[in-house]
């Protein structure tokens, strides 16, 4: 045994398949003296890792799980406990067919081999299976199992056989010393029975269920719960006597009754999501003592599994119907859920050098653990994991009521046909806006962000389609989650004018001796300017990809108001606050303020009509409110800080005003536009239709690390002299033409082949005309990063990345959605908009109506 | 109040037939109850007196094999019946062996009394009462309890209590007793043979070497073979490997197996669940080769090697050979 | 053949027991349920006896309604009919319980009743003798093997290297010992036939009080050695050699 190290580079807790895939990728990084510590025994400690299920599906419906997955897997490969069994995902149902046909076309975006195929394929494939019970199948040859935890016991030994790392088992961590908010040291269990301190300035929380009881140690908060899924081993199966290795046959995917099936040997392994969803406490975890199999592998309850047994032996009668295969283990599985499935990795916010890399499954552990290893050598990772930034939840979505609500919700959805904007029931509302009863009573149809409740569209504007002509939609799936009324909503806007609740947005103040220097080094866009003025801007990571994408005012010499979107405020705040100087400090006024946007043609004509009611004397004019500019008027008896910029392409302003005036604000400007038309306008506006018609790229959507902004068609003639984040690789990226080109493409048929018209809703890959995939030269392939409806141009919208000698205007490709292809055309290779592409609108360059 | 205690009698050693351990300390417990009396089966040569008397047996009742052909357990008992209601005994004890529980279970039933397995401690708690600590999940939880009987019956654990002599030996009187039994009570009686292999048997190996989860399969249990010939032992099990049929149900040490009394017990590989520790607790000295430090069979054991039994185990052979 | 077999369900553990705050009960949160280990091999006995000979196996247990999970256990090896003898989940005592079981097994009437030797948790050593007494019916105790033949069994076990075996003329009782075969795993087609199976339900009165009461359960004050830790084979010779193992 090793003497007990008295100091460490990091402390990594936990040794399940994460722990020990980012101590291995630290120590290629270069680290020395990691510590890896874990209370339980090697090889195998007692986590998630133990008893998983072990095979990898790729994964289509995110970017980030998909490249995690692709990553892993290929480490998994490379250390040799790679298995390739295919995989079959079977429907029951016609709306499964559907949804298979659909994620197998998604699958094409990731180059992923998929194929829907009918039952008696699946039959030859699977011969044990009653082909009878299903419709088809969707087919994914390049499944796998992996032995997991033989691939933590290489990646550790390496680790170890480096010299860089030692390992602890059987070491409880007993605390994490965090001091001025920095983490300090850990102190673990002693093998004599006393306790140990390790110093050290990283500690990594590798620890899956019991990452929160650890994060508390720390004084930090884990939006992660453990979650039963339960699963029984049933043999000896006949069948499989005589099969080599561990698997011959496909993994079966029984999706409509939430289940799976898996050879493992002599056994078949059937899995269920079906069950009520089971949470346990990380308090009330057994320990390994008390444990008859293993902390994680609790005792089976019957009653819960009892209907999945007719549904299994339904789907294979002879096999799972043989007197002589027992049940011969059955558990409660523990598995680590997060309020929206993602993993934690990354710094945690509430101390330097505290990290986490936790609720990763197999299928994503080892690229997991080596991007938090990237994160933590200060690199941009490979794989871009902003989605799974561990500083990425509010603290309402990190409450334990939150976190459990969600994952309730969430666990019968695991093989559930999800729509891609499919919202969340449970722990709702959680913030309202001030004017939220206003919007309640004019019928808004609210979707959550941020925990924020945003009006979608607005019921009471369903008049509004008599007046307006609007693309309307007649599939079922694609007119889900939408509705016709955003478009009318849209057209009365650049008809009339639209007031829009943008209360969602995240405001943060950057203000001290240091603020211009602080937020210069961070956005691309040039900040020293006039007090006054309203800068759009990106942040880039230093590989010059994109991190962020918000807008800033210069409020006074040394203070700087940046707003951005909800969705992304917390990583967004976070990353600031990691990159100011000491003399900058940082404020949230998320809650201390309210944003209304008013715009459309008569936006000017509403404001002026507002601010002059009550004797108010702001010009408001063109000349005297310029675009691009801000500053502080009166409106209806409120103090505003108006900003003249527009994400939707029209005339108008986003309108600050402290969050307990936001309703008299709203009130003022409602009456105030009532006789020029003014409408209550969804975030379906503001957010898809308007901006998709103006080429406005969104962060998450078209923005991600892994594109620049010369792919992107957003680079300025000049770049700014002052230092600043990516600045050299932007200058860099500036010199080469790019590699791709993001572009606007218009659906020119929407007709399928049964003659119903079908509208894409983002993720469907891009082809050639003779169907084959686009892919540049960094191996990117080109797929719908946004989709919409423009009903100003009348077409449907897509945005994408082309292979720079594809991204050309007016050229034809293919789209395909739902296993069919539609004929697209490249409207525009570049950021002009489709719409007003001169900006006469936002420039003011209309007249406004007369009364 | 006299205490009357059932002995059971070891008659495999050659030189002269003695009280079998587990009725050696029930004797021990019977003691502190008061005057203690014994029964024993066998005939009157045999009766091992001296020692009877070196534990404090005042009085024998020696029932003679002719008067039951071998053993029968309700002959046992109503022989028990008849001298409780003879010597007015407060109190009827034995070991708590299969012989000792179900004769005593018999006793009970017959009487109609009430009967506590397996006690480590009994004291009279005034009239037709007694405190007892007894055993349960084998001695891995203790009950405090109440017995409220005009007669105690006991059966006494064999590992809860010490095997400790009387300070001066008494005098003691040697009774021939005739019981009256009948037809009924002669009705199931144990016919004997000689059991299966001969040699030495789990329960009586000096040494055991023990295999659990960590041998991985049926076929990793040589090394264990070789290394308990070595010792001069034999080869136990926990109770995965015999739920899973890798080894047979004779071979396991545990609550529902074998429970060992060995010098030394190897535990190769075995992570010492509750019902384990209840069959080898009994060990002298307890060694453990795992490869998990925090192993529950660690708090039970008095050295233990840390590292990978599949290498370790050969390695001892190796070494002990060299010698 | 009509068999009855008594099962009891216990607590499955680790490595740890613990006892509940008030000292009165075994801490279960964290355990699942099981049958006692003698007697899920007497479940399989009865079992493997009727697909030799015919007949049925009806499982009977005592205790609150929870107990039902174990008859749906034994049910989806092969038991055919199961009683619950309900009650409101107290402990019951050899006495209380043996009488119940008596009292079923006069209401509907067996050829054999089979027990498991001991209770894993209580290990009281005598319901089945017990039972056996109220019926008037002989019994064997700890069996290793059982042979059927007409009317009569034989029932083995080894007692300190002696075999001994019993001949007993049915109807009898008889409490078997884990050994005695391999139990077999449910199936699936079994545990569904086990669900949909009705559960008889039998209401039993209350004990009487005295005989044996339980004051307390408490966790023994073990000799808690930290197992000195060795450095390598050569020590672990030496030490062998020390406790006198090698000579």
């Amino acid at each position: 045994m090793t003497d007990t190290p008295a100091r460490a580079s990091a402390v990594i807790i936990g040794a399940g398949i994460v722990g020990n895939s980012l101590v291995h990728h630290l120590a290629l990084l270069g680290w020395r003296d990691l510590v890896l510590v874990d209370k339980g025994p090697m090889p195998n400690p007692g986590g998630s890792t133990g008893h998983a299920s072990n095979f990898i599906f790729p994964i289509e419906y995110s970017k980030m799980m998909f490249e995690l997955t692709a990553d892993s897997t290929a480490q998994y490969k490379e250390l040799g406990v790679f298995t390739e069994s295919g995989g079959i995902e079977v429907a029951r149902t016609p709306e499964r067919m559907h949804e298979l046909r659909r994620r197998c076309t998604q699958a094409k975006s990731w180059g992923i081999p998929a194929s829907v195929i009918t039952p008696e394929e699946v039959k030859k494939l699977v011969p044990y299976l009653d082909e009878s019970v299903i419709l088809g199948g969707g087919y994914f040859p390049t499944v796998g199992v992996v032995d997991s935890l033989r691939a933590g016991t290489l990646m550790r030994e390496r680790a170890v056989a480096s010299g860089a790392a030692s390992v602890l088992p059987s070491t409880e961590v007993y605390g994490i010393t965090v001091t001025d908010g920095r983490v300090r040291g850990v102190t673990t269990s002693a093998a004599n029975g006393g306790q140990h301190c390790i110093a050290t300035d990283n500690v990594v929380i590798c620890c899956g269920v019991w990452s929160p009881r650890i994060a508390r140690m720390a004084g930090a908060r884990l939006a992660l719960t453990p979650c039963v899924h339960q699963m029984i081993s049933v043999g000896p199966i006949a069948l499989f006597a005589d099969t080599p290795g561990e698997i011959s046959y496909p993994i079966v995917r029984d999706v409509d009754t939430n289940m799976y099936e898996r050879q493992h040997g002599g056994d078949m392994e059937v899995g269920s999501y079906a069950h009520r969803p089971i949470i346990v406490p990380p308090d009330d975890i057994p320990s390994i003592e008390e444990s008859a199999l293993s902390p994680t592998e609790l005792p089976f309850t019957q009653d819960d599994f009892d209907p999945q047994l007719a549904e299994a032996l339904e789907l294979m009668p002879e096999l799972l119907g043989d007197e002589k295969a027992g049940i011969r283990y059955a558990i409660n599985g523990l598995i680590s859920m997060t309020p929206d499935g993602h993993p934690l990795l990354g710094e945690q916010p509430e101390a330097m050098g505290l990290w986490s890399a936790a609720a990763s499954w197999i299928k994503e552990g080892p690229g997991c653990g080596r991007a938090v290893a990237e994160l933590m050598s200060g690199q941009v990772p490979t794989v871009d994991v902003h989605e799974a930034d561990a500083a990425r939840f509010y603290p309402h979505q990190q409450t334990v009521s939150h976190v459990r609500a969600r994952a309730r919700e969430g666990f019968n959805k695991m093989y559930g046909i999800v729509h891609p904007a499919e919202q969340w029931e449970s722990s709702r509302p959680a913030r309202l806006s001030p004017v939220y009863e206003r919007e309640r009573d004019l019928g808004a149809v609210f979707y959550e962000t941020a925990g924020w409740e945003r009006p979608f569209w607005y019921e009471s504007n369903a008049g509004l389609l008599e007046k307006y002509q609007v693309l309307g939609r007649t599939a079922e799936w694609d007119s889900r989650w939408w509705s016709p009324v955003v478009s009318a909503e849209h057209l009365a806007m650049r008809d009339t004018c639209a007031i829009v609740d943008l209360s969602a947005f995240a405001i943060f103040e950057v203000s001290g001796p240091g603020a211009l220097a602080g937020v210069q080094s961070l956005a691309v866009a040039q900040l020293d300017v006039a007090v006054g003025r309203v800068v759009y801007t990106s942040f880039l990571n230093s590989a010059g990809g994109f991190v962020a994408d918000l807008t800033v005012m210069r409020l006074a010499h040394d203070r700087f108001r940046i707003v951005t979107g909800g969705a992304t405020g917390q990583s967004d705040f976070t990353w600031i606050s990691g990159h100011l100087p000491a003399d900058a400090f940082l404020a949230d006024l998320t809650s201390g303020w309210t944003t209304i946007g008013l715009w459309g043609p008569r936006a000017r004509d509403v404001l002026s009509a507002a601010v002059l009611s009550e004797g108010g004397a702001d010009d408001v004019s063109h000349g005297g409110f310029g675009f691009g500019t801000c500053r502080e008027i009166e409106v209806g008896g409120t103090v505003v800080l108006a900003s003249r910029i527009s994400y939707v392409g029209e005339l108008g302003w986003e309108l600050h005003v402290p969050i307990e005036q936001g309703a008299r604000l709203w009130d003022a400007l409602w009456m105030a536009g009532q006789p020029h038309g003014l409408v209550p306008a969804g975030i379906g506006v503001y957010g898809t239709t308007g901006r998709l018609e103006k080429g406005y790229r969104a962060f998450g959507a078209e923005l991600t690390a892994e594109y620049t902004l010369v792919e992107a068609g957003m680079t300025r003639p000049k770049v700014k002299e002052q230092p600043f984040i990516g600045k050299e690789a932007y200058l860099r990226q500036r010199q080469e033409p790019p590699v791709a080109v993001l572009c606007t493409l218009t659906v020119d048929s929407h007709e399928s082949a049964d003659g119903s018209l079908r509208y894409m809703l983002g993720g469907e890959p891009i082809l050639a005309l003779d169907g084959s995939r686009l892919v540049d030269a960094k191996g990117r392939p080109s797929y719908v990063t946004s989709a919409g409806s423009g009903p100003s141009v009348g077409k449907h919208l897509l945005m994408a990345y082309l292979p720079a000698d594809v991204a050309v205007e007016g050229s034809s490709l293919l789209v395909e959605y739902v296993g069919e292809h539609y004929p697209v055309t490249v409207a525009r290779a570049s950021a002009q908009p489709l719409f007003d592409p001169d900006n006469y609108r936002i420039r003011s360059l209309w007249t406004s109506w007369s009364a | 109040m006299t205490v009357l205690t059932l002995v059971e009698l070891d008659g495999t050693q050659a030189s002269a037939v003695l009280p079998i351990d587990g009725s050696l300390r029930a004797l021990t417990l019977a003691r502190s109850l008061g005057p203690s009396a014994a029964v024993v089966f066998a005939a009157g040569s045999a009766v091992p007196s001296s020692t009877l008397a070196e534990y404090g047996v005042t009085d024998v009742y020696v029932v003679e094999p002719s008067a039951l052909d071998g053993y029968a357990p309700v002959a046992w008992a109503r022989v028990l019946a008849g001298l409780l209601a003879d010597t007015k005994a407060t109190a009827v004890l034995a070991a708590g062996t299969d012989r000792g529980s179900e004769v005593l279970a018999h006793l009970g039933a017959i009487t109609g009394l009430p009967m506590a397995a397996n006690c480590t401690a009994v004291s009279a708690d005034g009239d037709g009462t007694h405190k007892l600590v007894r055993h349960r999940w084998a001695g891995l939880l203790l009950e405090d309890a109440v017995l409220e009987a005009p007669v105690a019956l006991l059966t006494v654990a064999t590992d809860g209590v010490p095997n400790v002599p009387a300070d001066t030996p008494a005098a003691v009187t040697v009774h021939e007793h005739k019981p009256s039994l009948t037809e009924n009570d002669l009705a199931v009686r144990a016919v004997e043979s000689a059991a299966g292999a001969g040699g030495v048997s789990l329960a009586t190996a000096r040494v055991v070497v023990g295999g659990g989860r960590g041998v991985g399969g049926p076929d990793g249990f040589a090394p264990l073979e070789e290394l308990a010939a070595m010792l001069g032992g034999v080869v136990g099990v926990s109770r995965v490997v015999t739920s899973e049929g890798w080894r047979p149900h004779r071979q396991q040490v545990g609550q529902t197996g074998t429970k060992i009394t060995p010098e030394l017990y190897l535990a190769c590989g075995i992570s010492g669940a509750i019902q384990h520790i209840a069959g080898c607790a009994g060990a002298k000295h307890i060694i453990a080769i795992n490869t998990d430090a925090g192993a529950p069979i660690l708090s039970h054991a008095d050295y233990v090697l840390i590292g990978d039994l599949h290498k370790l185990v050969p390695a001892l052979v190796t070494a002990l050979r060299a010698r | 053949m009509d068999i009855l077999v008594c099962v009891k369900r216990v607590p499955t553990v680790g490595g740890r027991i613990t006892v509940t705050e008030d000292g009165q009960e075994v801490d279960t949160r964290m355990s699942g349920f099981t049958i006692s280990p003698h007697e899920e091999c007497a479940v399989e006995e009865a079992v493997q006896i009727t697909e030799r000979l015919g007949g049925t196996v009806s499982v009977l247990t005592l205790g609150a309604e929870v107990c039902v999970e174990q008859l749906r256990d034994a049910l989806a090896l092969g038991a055919s009919r199961a009683v619950l003898l309900e009650t409101d989940g107290r402990e019951y005592g050899p006495i209380a319980t043996a009488s119940a079981i008596a009292a079923e097994v006069r209401a509907h009437g067996y050829d054999l009743v089979l027990l498991g030797n001991e209770a894993s948790d209580t290990g009281d050593y005598q319901v089945g003798i017990r039972v056996a007494h109220e019926l008037g019916w002989p019994v064997a105790t700890g069996i290793k093997s059982l042979e059927l033949s007409d009317g009569a069994v034989v029932a083995r076990r080894e007692y300190r290297g002696v075999e001994e075996a019993y001949t007993l003329p049915l109807p009898a009782v008889i409490t078997v010992k884990e050994g005695i075969n391999l139990p077999r795993y449910p199936s699936l087609p079994g545990r569904l036939r086990a669900k949909r199976a009705a559960v008889e339900r039998v209401p039993v009165g209350s004990q009487s009080p005295g005989g044996l009461r339980k004051s307390g359960l408490r966790v023994p004050e073990s000799v808690k050695h930290q197992a000195e830790v060795l450095d390598g084979i050569p020590e672990l010779v030496r030490v062998l050699d020390e406790l006198g193992i090698l000579s």
